[in-house]
This record gives structure tokens, sequence and C-alpha cells, in this order.
């Protein structure tokens, strides 16, 4: 069984992804990169 | 060596767009919505991809007027990549492809005399993770439902190095805006930076949110270390540790960042790699 679990958890993570793109969040993370983001930099 | 060259390669192609250096902004192209493994500021004017720890905080940040507006936001695809690095590899990632890994490595090499911070310091990247980049941003909001970026606006010293450095000095009108925040930030910075040249990897092992992501998976991952009845205990392995491990106690410590540099040097060979439980070898992989 232990020997399973990363696997398991693998599979869980992939549902996630996928989840996630089909939601649109590569184009809410996308949108997040491609602005300067002033908080990073210092003085937002 | 291999570990080196990994370092050095990943940090130049993470970091390649040298276009946005002349024109003195960022990169804006669609592989920004990619998220790197490491920390790695995408407002770093080379920067190609997005970070994974700036991007979650982001969404949580902006969860609430997104569910509002019918959009279910909720960091599914940021946390699927990171669980399928860690589910993968553990944190690996730390120690041979984050740039800012890299950066402590190589510090650490200027002769002086080194120290040790006590273990117990280690538990605060858990806080940082908990407090500064889910809580803080999902739960502090203004009056139209946004929260801020707080780890990277008040702490990440990547950030600074990467990102508020490069854009001040080459953009003018980001120079004239610079204000305590950023005199702060750049104050963290020159700390863990004065820290990295006595102290192991002291941002990795105390502060950052992506290695304790990526250290709940080390138990658990396919790739994992064991050591041997073989063993001599003759500290070898922890002398090289970047993390600073008995790995003899805890081969596959939270803090373990999987460089394997104690598989190179252990002179008996107790101390192998092993792949989803099968051992593999004692000697370096790749």
């Amino acid at each position: 069984m232990k020997t399973r679990i990363p696997y398991i958890l693998l599979v869980i993570f992939i549902i996630f992804v996928i989840a996630g793109v089909s939601l649109g969040e590569i184009t809410k993370v996308l949108e997040t990169a491609v602005n300067l983001c002033l908080g990073c930099i210092g003085i937002g | 060596m291999w570990r080196r060259v990994s370092q050095a390669v990943s940090a130049a192609v993470i970091n390649s767009h040298w276009p946005s250096l002349f024109a003195r902004t960022i990169y804006g192209g669609k592989l920004k919505g990619f998220c790197v493994p490491g920390l790695n500021c995408y407002s770093c004017p080379l920067a190609l991809f997005a970070c994974p720890v700036g991007s979650i905080q982001y969404i949580l940040a902006h969860i609430r007027p997104s569910i509002e507006a019918g959009k279910y936001y909720l960091g599914f695809y940021v946390i699927g990549t990171l669980g399928i690095v860690g589910s993968a590899v553990g944190r690996m990632a730390c120690g041979w492809i984050c740039p800012f890994g890299a950066l402590q490595d190589v510090l650490y090499k200027i002769p002086t005399r080194k120290i040790e911070i006590p273990r117990a310091f280690n538990y605060f990247k858990y806080a940082v993770l908990l407090v500064m980049v889910v809580i803080l941003p999902a739960m502090v909001l203004d009056e139209f439902g946004y929260g801020e970026v707080w780890f990277c606006k008040y702490l990440c010293p990547a950030g600074t190095l990467e990102a508020g450095i490069p854009l001040t000095v080459l953009n003018s009108s980001l120079r004239s805006q610079v204000g305590i925040q950023f005199w702060l930030k750049a104050s963290i910075l020159l700390v863990f930076l004065g820290l990295m040249i006595p102290v192991r990897r002291p941002f990795c092992r105390t502060t950052c949110p992506l290695g304790a992501i990526y250290s709940l998976f080390n138990r658990v991952s396919i790739l994992r270390l064991s050591v041997s009845s073989e063993c001599i205990k003759c500290d070898r392995c922890y002398k090289v540790c970047p993390m600073s491990i008995k790995v003899y106690e805890n081969p596959n410590s939270r803090d373990c960042i999987r460089c394997l540099d104690c598989v190179k040097v252990c002179p008996v060979n107790a101390v192998s790699y092993e792949i989803a439980g099968r051992r593999l070898g004692s000697s370096e992989p790749f």
C-alpha cells in the first residue's frame, strides 16, 4: 500500500490540474504574471 | 557536478527573455501561464514563466470577486502542478531547479566561519505558508473584496532581487515611487544575503513557503532516500548536506532537497536512492 501512495497522489493532482485548466485557471495565472506586480517590486 | 549544471541551465532557461531587459518592462507572452517548480519572481524582467507562490496568492486574493462573477478559480491548477512535482520527487526542485536555492549554494561557498541555526527555526516556513500565502491574502480584503499578495509584498527576497532592484534601476518612473516598503524588502534581502554566507540555505530552511509545500511530500514521494545497516555514522553526509540533515537519522526528512550529495560521499555506499520502493543504486544517478 505504501508504495502506491505517491501514485494515488499523482493521479489526484493530475485531476487537479485538469480541473484547473478546464476552469480557466491558466488564463488567471497568465493574467497575474503578465502584469507588473508592484507588490513584488516593493512599491505597490 | 550535474546538479550545478541543472541549477545553471534552469536559471538560464527560466530567466531568458532578454528583450524585456532592453524594453525596461516584463515579458507578457503565453508562457507566463505556466508555473515554474521553483521560486522565481514573474515580475523579473527576464522571467518567462509564472511563480507558483505568487500565482496562488493572487488567486486567493481574488477568490471572492471571482466567485461572485461566476468564475470558480480556486487554485486547482497551481496546487495540482506543485502536487505532481512533490508526489514525484518531493523537494528535489529546490535542490536542482530553484534559482534562489542555487544562489544560496553559491554564496555558502565563500570561505568564512560557518554557523548552524537552531533546528526549531525550520518550522517558521510553515507559519509563513499558512499566514502570508493562504490566510492573509484570502481573508484580509479591501472594500471591493480583493486581498493582497502578502508574501510577495512584504517578505519575498527573491522578488526584491529579481524584480525590485532590476526594475527600479531600469525604469525611472518606478524608481520615483520607491518608498519605505521597498527599503523594508531590500533590508530583508540584505539580511538573507548576509546569512547565506555563513549559514547553509537559510531561506529554504526557515522561510520558503514553496519548500514548505514540497516538504510535505518527502515521505511519500516516488523518489526517496534510504540508509542501510552498513552506515557507520561518520557524518560525511551531514557535512555535505546543504540543509544540515543527519541523513542516517532521517533519510526522508521534510527538509531534504534531494540534492543526492549524501549518496555521492558515503564511504560505505549505505545511502541510496529508491524509486517507488525499489533500491536503484548508491551512486549519483544523473
